[in-house]
């Protein structure tokens, strides 16, 4: 079981803010993330697109901001615990335990959730069907490429994701990327190389349809396209790939006795603290009146949040409000002589 | 005030008035409408808020940016009619608009 003075969940750019706030007042924190990097939807839904509403930055994108906010909180070595989602959190007299779908377990007398809209999943196939051929021979990713060689493989969707898999397995696989309109969204290298593919006949480019049924008890036989001309395909396959992006899940942390309203979570505007004594909601996940869903809220939260945090976790001292610019005990923690 | 009617994908209907210069999405946030959920609040960055229009109002509507499509391309069963309710701004001209959900959002 690991120690610590607060246990952080989600690692957007709240999250990550939190650490510094916590990280100047002398207290410890880890930071857990479902996804496989820090930022949040900072950088999965949006890296490359610019954010014009940071104080003091006139524009930045998504992974700048991300950086930024790493390079700030460096000086805190906080540890962070990666593809891993929280599954479990129980009380134990004034702290609380939190679990991982990892097995590993933390406890501290804070939790600050700042959890976004949720965990990040991929956007699953709506037909009935589909979720008994999942993991066998219907997949969302590609993780043992050796699993994809000398098949027919069926790949959906149009973005970069959808042809650069394509053109990567056709070295070894037959495919046919299928798409619901003609345009394919990508790097212009990777839409040339589509076009010369197709005419080499190394892929086959199904559009504008969509899949229809998947034909097969023990494993895929076939698909069915419907094509938005009424007319319908069948084509061999043995394995499906689909690329259609990521959704938010709210998972587990519906399931905490939280007081809950439309997939936020309530909390009082002066410390965020939630119906539970020592957990906190901060950024896009928290609800209160007047709640806007903006990045520079959810720095606010999380200061305020942190100075509660100290109260709970250092019972015996008192909380002094002090600036960074003019402490010399914050100037020593974030390594400024 | 423009009136808009949500249909759900089950075809129960809701007709409410939203103020002209809030989106769709924002109208039915506002009016507890099912089956929009709007994850990331009108970024374009979910196809959460994903509606079927009413083919005769389709031609009323600002055209979907690229950004828009692409995201539709996510969307639960998109079809021709497919649009983000996030980025449909309601004005007088739209009065009378009905938009019908899917099944899933996601």
């Amino acid at each position: 079981m690991i120690k610590t003075d607060t246990i952080i969940i989600g690692a957007g750019p709240v999250g990550l803010f939190a650490v510094h706030q916590l990280g100047i007042k002398g207290l410890s924190s880890i930071i857990i993330d479902n996804l496989d990097k820090a930022g949040g939807q900072c950088i999965e839904l949006y890296p490359d697109k610019p954010i014009y509403d940071i104080p003091a930055v006139p524009e930045c994108t998504g992974e700048e901001l991300t950086k930024k906010l790493l390079e700030q909180i460096k000086p805190f070595n906080t540890k962070f615990f990666l593809n891993e989602r929280v599954e479990e959190i129980k009380q134990d007299n004034q702290n609380w335990i939190v679990k991982t779908n990892k097995k590993n377990e933390f406890i501290a007398p804070n939790i600050i959730i700042a959890g976004g809209v949720g965990s990040f999943e991929p956007r699953k196939l709506a037909l009935k069907e589909a979720g008994k051929f999942e993991d066998k021979f219907l997949f969302y990713s590609v993780r043992d490429i050796e699993k994809f060689k000398n098949k027919n493989i069926a790949i959906f969707g149009g973005g970069d994701s959808a042809l650069d898999w394509a053109l990567e397995l056709s070295k070894f696989s037959k495919i046919n990327l299928i798409h619901r309109r003609d345009e394919f969204r990508g790097a212009p290298h990777t839409l040339t190389e589509i076009k010369k593919f197709e005419k080499e006949g190394k892929i086959n480019i199904k559009t504008p349809c969509q899949l229809e049924s998947i034909d097969g008890d023990e494993k895929i036989n076939s698909i069915t396209l419907k094509f938005d001309n009424g007319k319908s395909e069948k084509i061999q396959t043995d394995i499906i790939l689909s690329f259609f992006g990521l959704i938010m899940k709210l998972g587990p942390i519906a399931e905490w006795g939280l007081n809950m309203s439309k997939k936020t979570i309530e909390v009082n505007s002066e410390n965020f603290e939630t119906n539970k004594k020592g957990i906190f909601a901060v950024g896009d996940i928290c609800n209160y009146p007047g709640k806007l869903k903006l990045i520079l809220s959810g720095f606010h939260e999380v200061a305020l949040a942190s100075v509660e945090c100290f109260k709970r976790a250092r019972p015996n001292e008192k909380y002094r409000f002090e600036f960074t610019t003019s402490s010399k005990t914050i100037q020593n923690r974030l390594g400024k002589k | 005030m423009p009136k808009i009617t949500y249909q759900d994908s089950k075809g129960n209907s809701k007709t409410v008035e939203v103020e002209s210069g809030l989106t769709v999405m924002e109208g039915a946030i506002q009016n507890d409408i099912p089956e929009i959920d709007a994850d990331c609040g009108g970024s374009m960055a979910c196809a959460t808020c994903h509606v079927y229009v009413e083919e005769k109002w389709l031609s009323k509507l600002i055209k979907a940016e690229d950004a828009e499509v692409d995201m539709i391309d996510m969307a639960y069963e998109p079809k021709k009619n497919s649009r983000l309710s996030c980025q449909l701004v309601i004005s007088d001209e739209l009065d009378g608009m009905t938009v019908t959900t899917p099944a899933k959002q996601s």
